[in-house]
């Protein structure tokens, strides 16, 4: 309903204003129309999509076994830690320069600034979550005569889960931000690369809010199935009191 | 002789919790360790558990000296121990991961109806009253079949009313199951109304003060005139006049 609104209003404001730059919808529509045409629009979006399946998923597969790590042992936490807070302060857009040095003009530069941006918010979830566990369902795992691997799978990981959805949703919107900037380096396709193609080639504006408008209707998309993953029998107990 | 506490002493840092603790227990027998708070005794609890080393002495079992926890001795959690993340069966099955599953799902039949939770198999804890929780930790406990039972204040959180009915079930579950059982807690009347012997410990360092037998049958009585001379003399014990 507020979507609406906004259109009108943006719509109007267009119309009003006479301005030769900035779009209507209508002529954003267009434009992603000619797009669809030429058969970029799909392209770009399931590359744009690769790209952060890629670094998100490689950041899941890292963060969670170093954050259950980091949580379980005190003295790696004691170690890592130092170096994992003075990282994660860094905007992944600094490590461009370094990733077009290592990776070349290729995917992987994007994965990886996505990579970054994602694993470690899942990292710092995880280690908390871990560090959060009540001591009487680790100690009743013990009395049980659970092994560390049984107690790992059977009581840590089932505990902290909801927490690690939380983080993990995080992460994917931090991949997410990072998107338009690690496609403005190193390749050329994505969502990212067609704002800023479309700004330098010729001024496209419509351009430039089509990819805006779809980057934000994707990842809501996204942020939505995510989401439902909360309602899953393995972690309903903790978001539905 | 099922536990023997061979002159159990415990420190935190300078802090002298526990002191030259000798106490046995019988096979089957149900034994109260009564305290008031801070005095130690669930540090004792936790000591005979396995969970915590003392820094003096040692507790036997069976003759063999306790080095950690273990699945033929069961602790019931003072808050709720229960996984939230498990439904009521798979909770009281989850220390049955060595039997097979025929074995497994008779047991968690047999533990479900034992502690009255028929017709919640499938519901989760968060589903369940504080009673009912405490239930079904205590039939997860059973399940493994232990010969002992640890429990740490296990109703202090249940209002007055469940507390009666939970200590009459306890009472139920250990003559059908006849397990040891070595049950913490500050309630004088509690005590005396489950303990075979109530082992009264004074305020820190804990010491045991006095351990008395009470030597009447079960239901017990809450007026029998011996009853009331037993927390009586408990009450005097810990240094309380029984009036308020």
């Amino acid at each position: 309903m507020l979507g609406l609104v906004l259109l009108a209003f943006w719509a109007l404001a267009v119309v009003v204003s006479g301005t030769k730059i900035f779009p209507s919808p209508m002529d954003v529509v267009r434009g992603l129309l000619e797009l669809a045409r030429r058969k970029l629009l799909w392209a770009y979006m399931g590359d744009s999509l690769f790209r952060v399946a890629c670094g998100y998923l490689a950041a899941v597969a890292i963060g969670i076994p170093v954050g259950l790590a980091m949580g379980w042992w005190s003295s790696l936490a004691r170690a890592a830690n130092p170096v994992i807070q003075m990282l994660r302060p860094i905007s992944p857009l600094a490590w461009m320069p370094l990733a077009v040095i290592w990776f070349g003009v290729s995917n992987l530069a994007p994965i990886f600034l996505i990579f970054l941006a994602s694993v470690f918010p899942i990292i710092v979830a995880t280690m908390n979550g871990v560090r959060n566990v009540p001591p009487m369902y680790v100690q009743a795992g013990r009395n049980f005569g659970l092994s560390t691997r049984a107690l790992i799978t059977r009581v840590l990981f089932p505990a902290i889960l909801p927490r690690i959805l939380v983080g993990l949703r995080i992460a994917f919107g931090v991949a997410w931000l990072v998107l338009v900037a690690a496609e403005m380096i190193a390749v050329d396709s994505g969502l990212g690369y067609l704002i800023i193609d479309a700004r330098n080639a010729g001024k496209r504006y419509d351009l430039v809010v089509g990819g805006m408008l779809l980057i934000g209707l994707l990842g809501l998309i996204l942020d939505t199935l995510i989401r439902r993953a909360e309602t899953l029998r393995a972690v309903r107990w903790a978001f539905h009191e | 002789m099922k536990v023997h506490f061979d002159s159990i002493g415990m420190r935190f840092g300078g802090v002298r919790v526990l002191d030259d603790i000798n106490l046995s227990v019988n096979a089957g027998e149900f034994v109260c360790i009564l305290g008031p708070s801070g005095c130690g005794k669930s540090t004792l609890l936790n000591i005979v558990g396995g969970f915590v080393t003392p820094t003096e002495g040692r507790v036997t079992i069976d003759g063999e000296p306790v080095t950690g926890p273990d699945p033929r001795r069961i602790f019931v959690f003072q808050e709720r121990g229960v996984f939230p993340w498990l439904t009521v069966e798979e909770n009281i099955g989850f220390g049955l991961f060595r039997q097979k599953d025929d074995e497994k799902r008779a047991r968690i039949a047999r533990y479900v109806q034992l502690v009255g939770l028929q017709g919640f198999e499938r519901s989760y804890p968060r589903e369940l009253s504080g009673g009912m929780k405490q239930r079904l930790e205590v039939a997860r406990a059973l399940a493994v079949d232990p010969d002992v039972l640890y429990l740490d204040e296990p109703f202090g959180a249940l209002d007055s009313i469940t507390r009666l009915q939970m200590r009459r079930e306890l009472l139920r579950i250990w003559q059908a199951e006849r397990k040891t059982i070595l049950f913490v807690t500050h309630d004088i009347e509690e005590s005396v109304q489950l303990a075979d012997r109530v082992v009264v410990l004074s305020a820190r360092p804990g010491r045991v003060r006095r351990v008395v037998d009470v030597n009447l049958a079960h239901p017990r009585d809450l007026s029998d005139p011996r009853y009331i001379a037993l927390r009586d003399e408990i009450f005097g014990e810990i240094g309380l006049a029984h009036q308020i």
